[in-house]
């Protein structure tokens, strides 16, 4: 019997029915390797989802720090995404804005619920303005207010209109889509419709990209940046760590999209092709190969001569710099299996890290992935839309008649995609081919499939997320952090693999795991002679 | 840290900036973590419910359990029927626990889900309970949200038999295992036969043992619960997060209740001891009037160093009682004291010990929040900050010696083992806060004044 069949095994027949799907073990043979994903989560099976709210403002709108992002809604849900994704920010030169650091609601009390909320947020907004002169808020719902029917898109113009600023009204209330991927699409929606192609500030360099995706967790953003900026490459955006309003305006005047996390921006990486022509190469910038990989095939996309030879030089250089403290860690780590569960993204970009030392992975899962994101992106025409996934708007935009310029013509396009050494440009071909036979995939992962995976396949390492850490520590397999990096990182680009790398190595062989059984648990607990 | 936080005051009425509370149903959850073999369940979107196990989880650095109704557009316009129905039979299949204790959420309670009639229509497996509790986030704070899930319980579970059992109920309030481990200590010297409700010890300070337990050994049972209605009396920690709880079961069942402050420092912590001796007509042990001795002479010695020195004391109604009551006791002035939790008798009380030390020129404010608190430093500053982890950004900006306490504590490691509450929490948090402000004295000396002994 494999895992995957005796995990489900132990289901009733009505979350059997449903969860079969969800779970694959991956077989040669099977082909195509498919999966259902982006259905609503069963009610009661403790899945790790959170919801559209955490998605627009906690993960793509919250990071941008020159914007008063208000929570319109009771307290709650402000607070918890209050300093806890760790959106690293340092405001820009000419500007002393970072509102990071800060939390805004409008703390709905019951007669607000009662009577309507727009007068509040209103009179809530007029106060940010008095106290810190933003110059865009963005609004994002909690659930109550989308049942209350407060039109948070009138107030947003009525603010425009008063004060002279940006305002954007997200209706992200927590109860839409199926998990946070809901939200990421709202949030999309909005920084394409008000956003991108408002501003006119010319990239400063022949060589210039957004990142998008990258919410520079732990810094991670930074690391790619630094990267890229030896290699003559100006990152002009981020998609949204350390990323400014201001400076999202003249997104569109890059030369070329990178994208991190597929799952959460991919909507403006195909609406800015598009619309402004801009072509977007999937990286993944998360292990010493990879980011490798990922330069050579940026440098390729700029089909410039000088460009590529000093990505090679920068990558000669940087992975010399870090080959011994790389090679110390594989000699630690090789041989060790590893689970990953995350979001959307990293658990198949944490893949080619964990090869970079030597370790495999077995389980690997995601909480709000599409079929796309394991499947590969030649799956979405045949992904059925359902009523959940309806209930999120879909923009189509048009090719911009001021700013639509292609660097490409489609045979050109073909033909760098093609050969030995095609990149892989706006498109994505998903998890499941990295993964081996035998490897097994969740989708919507919950707590018990966790537990039960861990106790099947015993994994060395498990990475997931704050609410499975400890559960899988004390159940004496080391735990990480994957979506909070445990506080620790940058772990993208070659510094950052070296950090991941020592972090692992504490992880697994701290003194502490010693010390779980206690001595007396295999001491006699008599001492003596027999026939004395 | 915090640059755009502007001197001068404006009055607001509307935007709250950098709360001090959150929402109801994460304190139902933290209070339902307390029952034995007891999986907490949030009716709502499921949004809330991994938030909730998120800061519960950063907090006390273990598993929070807790499942979710997962409601999606279409339950959140026909009710959350089919969803709480779907959830219990899942939960009880997979999870097993013995209770689910439902809070609502700010969703639920909006489209007026009637979890009573919804839990009688119920199918509930043979010997387990499902019970509920209304915790809208829109009312009160986290602090209702446990009281709420207390009186929840209480509904369900409580039964007279006619016959008193001879135990006391002690509801030790929103506090931390550690603290929990030091009043039930406390009451073993003083041989109170007790019965504490909620209680997180065992379960939310689990031991490492290489095997996971989705319900530790931890938590008030069942039985024990039911027993309350025939508790000699219940001895209520925090007045603001006792009263409801035991008025409710004052109501339900004639059990009289004494309402203490959370026993913080020292004359808190003697009220406690009393009420136990009171309850239990034992004299007051050598051990723990030892203990308090240790912790008079702790505070003489170390006197100089925390007199007149100025605090600004943040955080949940009950611990901002506690601990200004004890910032007064070692000669700290209370400078700042406030509350996000809105209610006005946390301000009174905090007057109430102001006064009774003579202590003028103090704000006190209930329903205020961390901005407001930081814009008063600005203008008049204050030489220590206690509170919740949030107050670093302000020790930060305003370079102030900083004592976390209460909750949430996500930045430190080891906290919720230990107690603040009781005369050995008194010791603890004595030797923090004059560590905090000595450690300033060293950094600031100029090296003629760097001090070896002090």
């Amino acid at each position: 019997m494999t895992e995957r069949e005796r995990l489900l095994e132990k289901y009733s027949a009505r979350v059997y029915k449903n969860r079969k799907d969800h779970i694959v073990q991956l077989e040669e043979t099977l082909d195509p390797r498919s999966i259902a994903a982006n259905t609503r989560a069963i009610p009661g099976v403790m899945t790790a989802r959170g919801c559209c709210y955490a998605g627009c403002k906690g993960v793509v709108v919250g990071p941008l720090k020159d914007v008063a992002v208000i929570t319109h809604g009771p307290v709650g849900c402000g607070f918890y995404s209050w300093g806890t994704r760790r959106n690293k920010a340092k405001p820009d030169e000419h500007t002393d804005k970072n509102f990071v650091p800060y939390c805004f609601s409008t703390d709905m009390q019951e007669s607000d619920i009662v009577f309507g909320g727009e007068k509040k947020l209103e009179k809530a907004i007029e106060e940010a303005v008095a106290l810190f002169h933003p110059t865009c808020i963005m609004i994002c719902t909690t659930c109550p207010i989308g049942l209350i029917g407060d039109d948070v898109q009138a107030v947003a113009r009525r603010t425009e209109e008063k004060y002279g600023i940006k305002a954007i009204g997200y209706s992200c209330e927590g109860y839409k889509g199926v998990s946070q991927s809901g939200g990421h699409h709202i949030a999309n929606n909005g920084l394409m419709k008000y956003v991108i192609g408002t501003g006119d500030k010319q990239p400063k360099t022949k060589f210039s990209v957004n990142i998008l995706g990258e919410y520079n967790i732990g810094g991670d953003g930074w690391e790619e940046s630094r990267i890229l900026k030896r290699c003559g490459i100006e990152v002009v955006n981020m998609f949204t760590g350390d990323a400014s309003y201001e400076s999202l305006k003249s997104a569109h005047l890059a030369g070329l999209n990178l994208v991190m996390c597929h799952r959460s921006i991919n909507y403006i990486a195909e609406m800015m092709k598009t619309k402004y022509g801009v072509d977007w190469l999937k990286v993944n910038f998360i292990g010493v190969g990879a980011t490798v990989k990922s330069l050579r095939e940026v440098a390729k996309y700029f089909g410039d001569a000088e460009l590529s030879a000093r990505v090679e030089d920068v990558i000669a250089d940087e992975t010399a710099a870090v080959y011994d403290d790389v090679e110390y860690y594989k000699s630690r780590l090789t041989g060790k299996t590893a689970g990953i569960f995350s979001g959307g993204s990293r658990s198949h970009h944490y893949q080619t890290l964990l090869a970079d030392f030597g370790m495999e992975t077995v389980i690997a899962g995601y909480e709000f992935a599409h079929r796309d994101d394991y499947e590969g992106r030649e799956i979405i025409p045949q992904i059925k839309e359902d009523a959940d996934n309806k209930n999120i708007e879909s923009i189509t935009v048009e090719p911009d008649s001021e700013f639509y310029r292609t660097k490409y013509s489609p045979e050109e396009i073909v033909a760098l995609k093609d050969g030995e050494y095609g990149i892989e440009l706006d498109d994505y071909g998903g998890m499941f081919p990295e993964m081996d036979d035998g490897d097994v995939v969740v989708d919507d992962y919950n707590h018990f499939e966790t537990d039960e995976l861990i106790r099947l396949m015993k994994p060395d390492i498990f990475l997931s997320g704050i609410k499975d850490k400890y559960s899988i520590q004390k159940a004496g397999v080391s735990s990480r952090q994957i979506h909070s990096y445990d506080y620790s990182g940058p772990y993208a680009g070659f510094r950052g693999a070296v950090n991941f790398g020592r972090d692992l190595t504490m992880a697994l062989y701290t003194n502490a795991w010693a010390f779980v059984t206690p001595p007396w648990k295999h001491e006699p607990m008599l001492e003596g002679r027999i026939g004395e | 840290m915090l640059d755009l936080t502007p001197k001068e005051v404006l009055e607001r009425t509307a935007l709250r900036i950098n709360p001090c509370k959150t929402c109801q149903p994460v304190g139902a959850m933290y209070a339902a973590l307390g029952v034995r073999r007891c999986m907490p369940h949030s009716h709502g979107s499921q949004g809330c419910c991994s938030y909730h196990r998120t800061v519960l989880s950063r907090h006390f650095k273990e598993p929070a359990i807790a499942s979710s109704s997962s409601f999606t557009e279409g339950a959140s316009v026909f009710g959350g029927r089919s969803n709480i129905n779907t959830a219990a039979k899942n939960v009880f299949d997979m999870y097993d626990p013995d209770v689910i204790a439902i809070h609502t959420t700010c969703l639920s309670e909006t489209i007026g889900d009637d979890l009573g009639s919804y839990i009688a229509d119920m199918e509930i497996p043979e010997g387990k309970t499902v019970l509920y509790c209304n915790t809208p986030s829109y009312v009160g704070s986290h602090i209702n949200g446990f009281f709420n899930m207390m009186i929840g319980f209480i509904n369900y579970l409580t039964k007279t038999t006619g016959v008193k059992n001879g135990k006391t109920a002690v509801f030790p309030g929103w506090v931390n295992p550690g603290d929990i481990r030091e009043l039930k200590r406390i009451a073993g010297l003083m041989k109170l036969d007790s019965i504490f409700f909620p209680d997180q010890s065992g379960v939310l300070d689990a031991p490492m043992t290489g095997k996971y337990e989705m319900y530790p050994d931890g938590g008030t049972t069942r039985e024990e619960i039911a027993a309350l209605g025939d508790c000699e009396a219940v001895i209520a920690l925090g007045e603001i997060i006792g009263i409801e709880p035991s008025e409710h079961l004052k109501k339900k069942h004639k059990v009289p209740y004494t309402l203490l402050p959370m026993p913080v420092g020292v004359a808190h912590t003697d009220a406690f001891v009393l009420a136990l001796q009171k309850a239990t007509k034992t004299e007051v042990p050598r051990e723990l009037e030892e203990e308090r001795g240790r912790l008079v002479d702790l505070m003489l010695d170390s006197h100089q160093y925390t007199s007149g020195k100025k605090a600004a004391i943040f955080g949940d109604p009950d611990v901002v009682i506690g601990l200004t009551s004890f910032a007064l006791e070692t000669g700290l002035i209370p400078k700042y004291v406030i509350t996000g939790t809105p209610k006005e008798e946390v301000a009174r009380r905090v007057r109430a010990l102001l006064d009774s030390y003579g202590v003028t020129d103090c704000t006190v404010k209930a329903n205020a929040d961390l901005f407001e608190l930081h814009q008063w430093i600005k203008n008049e500053p204050v030489d220590l900050l206690i509170g919740s982890s949030y107050g670093k950004q302000i020790a930060k900006a305003e370079d102030i010696p900083f004592v976390r306490a209460g909750f949430p504590v996500l930045d430190r490691y080891g906290g919720t083992l230990l107690p603040v509450v009781g005369y050995a929490g008194g010791i603890r948090l004595a030797e923090k806060i004059t560590n905090a402000l000595m450690d300033r004295i060293d950094r600031d000396s100029s090296d003629e004044d760097f001090e070896v002994v002090m």
